[in-house]
């Protein structure tokens, strides 16, 4: 592999590794103030990508339809906090489970029955529909670019709301410590529900902006569910900042896995969780 | 207690159902007046459509004769599988056992299909599969009462290698997800590009369903191969074209791949798919006089578009109803029955088709090239292509 071949290997595992924490990011965050084990998590990123294209196809404009389809992501998820999680906050982690796993089920039925189980394509918006060339036959798609910009803005987004803002501080809080929280006059049933909502949106936009480059299709939430789990638990269970140096590691370690070592391409993420777990059993930010 | 008590009675019952399987694995059919025909394929799951079209295909061979099996009624079963291999040889015993069917047609999904191949082989029951093109259904575990009217995994990529080099492209990457349908389709590439003289410059893979190609398609574009060869299906299929063509790749390296690449997703792939070449047994395009009537009379009768997987179920149809004239419907009479079933040439919309001695269809593999949504044929790639059976033996 030369420089330049490198160089672009990285930018590739940079952006898969934005990408990976975008859709992490919430389901640390669900995990570490609510204490819930959501296997859901990958069916909000398929209804994301989902209501990109459906979205899409009405307005006629990706942008306009990740904005309603991120208000649309918001009140399902307080919608979901309100009429079942809220009820499972202090139950068992396999209650949750199994509640989690069933509403799978409901999600892929939903969309079966709303969109049927056809393979979709969402455009990619004009503007940015075009490709840098790298080299003499390889060019980057500038829409991918585009993604990665939005998934760092997203993520100093989140830095600040929950370090530099008085909501943050509820937040964290809660986590914290929830009776005490309480008693000092926090709503943290609000609070709770805010946090639920914007995991759920996370997830959503994570799919909606994913979706001109990777399709829509049935199952597409499965895929990219296991690879959550695995940056959760390298980055420590309930850590965001975590979530985002976990996301950037299994990048790299998947990006180059698959080009230098073809043959454990598939272990090569586990590998490193594995690794990690061994020195850091509870990950490498554990709160 | 009482909970105690129901697991109790409810872990009898299992063991007596599966103690009876166990001590009478032939069972005695009821010689009823009607064919009982049993349909284990996906109802529910990604698969759905491919079920419900496979079924459609199958009803519509036995509706031009009347609905009927060599003259008698037919009664039909109906199991989804859910394309979930762990109920695979449970949900086949469901049919063969509960339902006593004399005829098991299933399935889509290969993982699945071994399910299915177990309880067939054990049971003796009739078995045609219309689509899942696992290797060894009709290699080394290959079985008298099982056929297959679709296609075995390698055959499509078999005939891609002699068009590659004939386009002067004679240095190629393969890329496939690495698993059992991606290596068997690499094997038919391998032995047909390597024979035609080309030279695999490297073979790339990735787990499936993993669909992140962003990484193998810069390793791609650094080794400057002629063309690329591939297998992927379904959702990762529209991905891989359009990141392909993102990519710049498709400006000077032509990508070719097993025919599924490229079948119910051109919609979703949009221009990325422009000039792609395939090689399989059908095309919706394919402009013969049988498979236009074919087509109209699907659409007539179902109120949609007929697919490869339509066409593939309603061959199995046929196949049948040829095994059932020649035995007068008699299915019981199995080796005349097979004998039939066997030297039957099937008039199909994809063109005429031979059954081999290993039960799987010897036929001709077009060369399809992806023009505004539509896999026109452009020419056969290779006449009469078999599997090779490697490992077969009858009896």
């Amino acid at each position: 592999m030369d420089f330049a071949n490198f160089l672009i290997q990285l930018l590739n595992s940079l952006q898969y590794g934005l990408l990976l924490f975008m859709l992490a990011a919430g389901l640390t965050l669900i995990f570490g103030i609510m204490g819930v084990v959501n296997l859901a998590h990958g069916s909000f990123y398929m209804l994301g990508a989902y209501l990109a294209w459906f979205l899409a196809s009405q307005f006629d404009s990706l942008v306009l339809a990740i904005v309603v389809g991120t208000l649309l992501a918001v009140a399902l998820g307080w919608a979901l906090e309100w009429l079942l999680f809220r009820h499972f906050y202090h139950r068992d982690h396999l209650d949750q489970v199994l509640l989690t796993f069933g509403l799978i089920y409901i999600f892929e039925e939903v969309r079966s029955i709303l969109w049927g189980d056809d393979v979709h394509s969402v455009p990619v918006p004009e503007l940015v529909n075009w490709s840098i060339p790298l080299t003499d036959n390889l060019s980057y798609p500038v829409y991918r670019l585009v993604i990665s910009a939005v998934c760092v803005a997203l993520a100093l987004g989140l830095y600040l709301l929950i370090s530099k803002t008085r909501l943050g501080m509820k937040i964290r809080a809660g986590a914290f410590n929830r009776e005490m929280t309480e008693a000092l006059g926090i709503n943290i049933r609000l609070i709770h529900g805010v946090v639920f909502a914007l995991g759920v949106a996370l997830a959503a936009i994570a799919g909606m902006i994913a979706s001109p480059i990777s399709s829509v299709y049935p199952g597409m939430g499965s895929s990219v569910l296991i690879m959550c789990f695995v940056v959760v638990v390298i980055g420590g269970i309930g850590s965001v900042r975590g979530a985002l140096v976990a996301a950037l590691m299994v990048g790299l370690v998947d990006t180059f896995g698959k080009v230098l070592l073809p043959q454990i391409a598939g272990m090569a993420v586990y590998m490193l969780m594995a690794g990690v777990l061994l020195y850091k059993p509870e990950g490498l930010f554990k709160q | 207690m009482t909970t105690r008590r129901l697991v109790l009675t409810r872990s009898a019952a299992v063991i007596g159902a599966a103690s009876s399987g166990l001590l009478l694995p032939q069972i005695v059919r009821a010689q009823s007046d009607k064919v009982r025909v049993g349909f284990m394929l996906p109802y529910t799951g990604t698969f759905a459509q491919l079920g419900v079209a496979i079924e459609n295909g199958f009803r519509m061979a036995l509706n031009e004769q009347g609905g009927k099996l060599g003259g008698r009624e037919v009664e039909f079963f109906k199991v989804d599988d859910e394309s979930n291999p762990a109920k695979g040889i449970e949900n086949a015993n469901r049919l063969v056992q509960r339902d006593k069917v004399d005829v098991l047609v299933g399935t889509v999904h290969s993982g699945v299909q071994m399910g299915i191949h177990k309880v067939a082989r054990d049971s003796g029951v009739l078995n045609l599969i219309p689509n899942a093109g696992v290797h060894v259904a009709t290699r080394a575990q290959c079985s008298p009462n099982v056929f297959r009217t679709s296609f075995s995994n390698s055959q499509p990529t078999l005939a891609l290698g002699k068009a590659m080099v004939e386009r002067g492209h004679k240095k190629a990457v393969w890329i496939t997800w690495n698993y059992a349908a991606g290596e068997e389709a690499f094997e038919g590439f391998e032995q047909s590009y390597t024979a035609a003289g080309g030279t695999i410059v490297k073979k790339l893979g990735l787990p499936f369903p993993n669909v992140e190609f962003q990484a193998l398609l810069t390793e791609i574009a650094s080794l400057k191969p002629d063309a690329v060869a591939c297998f992927f299906a379904g959702g990762g299929a529209a991905k891989f074209l359009r990141d392909f063509h993102a990519a710049g790749l498709s400006k000077n390296i032509q990508l070719y791949g097993s025919g599924f690449l490229t079948e119910g997703v051109l919609e979703a792939a949009g221009p990325a798919a422009d000039g792609v070449l395939t090689t399989m047994h059908y095309s919706d395009a394919l402009d013969t006089p049988r498979n236009k009537k074919f087509r109209l009379d699907y659409a007539k009768t179902f109120k949609a578009q007929p697919d490869v997987y339509a066409v593939q179920g309603y061959d199995t149809g046929l196949l049948l109803v040829k095994g059932a004239n020649a035995v007068k419907g008699d299915l019981s009479s199995k080796k005349a029955l097979y004998a039939a079933m066997e030297g039957a040439t099937i008039d199909s919309p994809r063109g005429q088709w031979t059954m081999s001695k290993a039960h799987n269809p010897i036929q001709d593999m077009y060369l399809r090239k992806v023009e505004n949504k539509e896999n026109k044929v452009i020419g056969i790639a290779q006449k009469a292509v078999a599997d090779p059976a490697t490992g077969c033996r009858m009896g």
